[in-house]
């Protein structure tokens, strides 16, 4: 087929109208991903009359601060915090060492049975988590771990999450051989070219790691459904959900309180962001 | 000294040099956390469940062994095992094709090469990261038949006011919906996927004279084919694993339209208490994941291309 020749300037043109044809439905888009966040912070900040009216208000007049502090104090949301807190920083620390150490394991270190440990490892994620859930509450209940964070706790930092050694696995795989041989001969351990060489070269993969690993349990709800019911144990979901039917009308208080809520996640996910997504288009897929 | 006598000794007994000895307990050191967790947390709770799938336990009086009664049950006498699954079944067949195509629109976006892609790339990823709790209730408030979002928008279209979570029709399309707010993973794990297409296949493509529709079906899509098939793996078993919508935002209402099939087993486990039948329940649910993924290995996976790339 002949190539029509096309004049620089028309091409210029051409590549000038696509770029902004692109941009105007990625901001579309955008926006629409964006309304329910500005709906919530919206309702968050209105008084109830102006809350009940159609067609609804955008922009709340006079706007109620005072709806922040009122949704905190209603139920103890200080100690709900702690709670989740208490649960999320030894989750993120065990499950950020173990996974590593795992990946560290299949990636760099050559032994008998390594394929087929990693197969299993593998197979483990399509397990539904209902099928151990049952038997794992029945274990723990007979423990006396039910009401404790313990069960929240231990579980997740043994290992670390199987699509999380599996991330590590694949980051340390494109880190050169050359660096591992070269400090063996200088004499250095296993685990101090875990330590000293792979662990400092791969900032990415570790913040993808806390990132999820922050997420997954500052968000968790089926888990702390199941062993907390004291309410001095509660988290924040689940002080969050139980709000929900005590103050089910006063729609301006769940408002702030699920802003609340969602500020925190907010804030780690865009300081650590550029690590993040960059995180999952490289390790993302690669040998898969 | 004794360390390395011990090493020398066992190294000749398992017929491997003592530098591989040393290597492979390194590794298996390297991978103990993991394997402690999935034999006490993965493998071992398995086999105690299948024991307590012939049981009638509600962990408080001494279990009761009932063979295959629990299976029985199911499947002739619990309408709502296979209601649960009808409501599943259902969410899923929508919601998986609508988030794949969804999903691949906005990574084919978020691919373009023009200014502030990292802000929307973030802006796109951003609602999937919103607590459940959280999105749960802001959602419920879209949804409001009065004063709602939504109906806002239907309003403004001239459409009529739709009670979406009280009434069982539109139940399920409200939560199709809530599902798309969610794309952000998906179409990043696509994203992914474009990104490594050789470009030299494009350049080729071009010199042939294909224009960008035909670039993208014949190159596009063949070199993306394991991802869409990964995402609709992932999907589905996703999707029949769904609890918080239905528990929180509908408690499977209306009229059980959205009795999800994990909420039914959650009820049965820990607010009914009848462990051993809430265990046959998952595992019936393992069974049924596991089947679907082998029928749609079996009917895509030949079509899959896995280039050299």
């Amino acid at each position: 087929m002949a190539q029509v020749a096309v004049s620089p300037a028309v091409y210029a043109a051409r590549r000038f109208v696509g770029r902004a044809l692109v941009w105007v439905v990625l901001g579309a888009g955008a926006l629409l991903m964006m309304v329910p966040f500005l709906w919530l912070i919206s309702c968050s900040l209105k008084d109830v009359s102006q809350l009940w009216v159609f067609p609804p208000i955008w922009i709340p007049n006079p706007v109620q601060w005072g709806n922040y502090p009122r949704a905190l104090t209603v139920l103890p949301f200080a100690r709900y915090t702690l709670n989740t807190l208490t649960i999320t920083i030894p989750v993120l620390v065990g499950t950020v060492l173990t996974a590593s150490m795992g990946g560290y394991g299949f990636a760099k270190i050559e032994f008998p049975g390594r394929e087929l440990f990693f197969m299993l490892f593998l197979a483990t994620m399509m397990l539904p988590g209902i099928v151990t859930m049952i038997p794992v509450f029945i274990l723990f209940s007979k423990l006396g771990w039910v009401n404790t964070f313990k069960p929240l706790i231990i579980p997740p930092i043994c290992g670390g999450g199987a699509f999380n050694v599996f991330l590590f696995r694949q980051f340390f795989r494109t880190i050169p051989e050359e660096l591992s041989s070269a400090a063996r001969i200088d004499g250095c351990s296993e685990f101090g070219i875990y330590r000293r060489i792979i662990l400092p070269l791969s900032r990415p993969a570790l913040t993808t790691v806390a990132i999820f690993t922050f997420l997954a349990t500052w968000n968790d709800f089926m888990g702390p459904l199941i062993y907390l019911n004291a309410d001095a144990r509660k988290t924040i979901a689940l002080g969050l959900a139980g709000f929900q039917g005590l103050y089910n009308t006063e729609w301006e208080l769940l408002m702030a309180a699920s802003a609340a809520m969602t500020i925190p996640v907010v804030i780690v996910f865009f300081l650590a962001q550029r690590y993040f997504v960059e995180g999952i288009v490289m390790t993302g897929l690669k040998g898969m | 000294m004794l360390k390395d006598n011990l090493l020398l000794k066992t190294s000749r007994i398992l017929h491997m040099s003592p530098r591989r000895l040393r290597q492979t307990v390194v590794g298996y050191a390297f991978i103990s956390p993991g394997i402690f967790g999935i034999t006490c947390f993965l493998l071992g709770p398995m086999i105690f469940s299948l024991w307590l799938c012939l049981t009638k336990w509600d962990i408080v009086t001494p279990p009761q062994f009932v063979g295959l009664q629990n299976f029985q049950t199911m499947l002739r006498g619990d309408e709502f095992f296979w209601l649960s699954l009808w409501v599943t079944l259902k969410y899923t067949i929508v919601a998986v094709p609508l988030n794949l195509v969804a999903a691949f629109a906005v990574a084919l976006l978020l691919n373009a090469n023009v200014k502030g892609m990292p802000i929307f790339r973030t802006l796109y990823y951003l609602p999937s990261i919103t607590p459940a709790v959280a999105s749960v209730m802001l959602w419920r408030w879209i949804f409001n038949t009065d004063f709602g979002l939504l109906n806002l928008l239907f309003q403004t279209l001239g459409l009529p006011k739709i009670h979406w979570l009280f009434d069982p029709g539109w139940v399920m399309p409200a939560l199709w919906l809530m599902g798309l707010w969610g794309v952000g993973p998906t179409a990043i794990i696509y994203l992914a996927g474009l990104q490594g297409v050789p470009r030299q296949l494009y350049e080729a493509a071009e010199i042939d004279g294909a224009n960008g529709w035909s670039k993208f079906w014949n190159v596009t899509m063949p070199m993306m084919s394991p991802v869409i098939f990964f995402n609709l793996v992932m999907g589905i078993i996703g999707t029949f694993q769904v609890f918080t919508a239905g528990y929180l935002m509908t408690g499977g209402g209306p009229q059980n339209s959205t009795l999800f099939y994990v909420l039914y087993t959650f009820r049965n486990a820990f607010q009914w208490l009848k462990m051993g039948y809430a265990a046959a329940l998952a595992w019936v649910l393992f069974l049924i994941i596991l089947v679907l993924t082998v029928l749609v290995f079996r009917s895509m996976g030949s079509r899959v291309f896995y280039g050299e790339a």
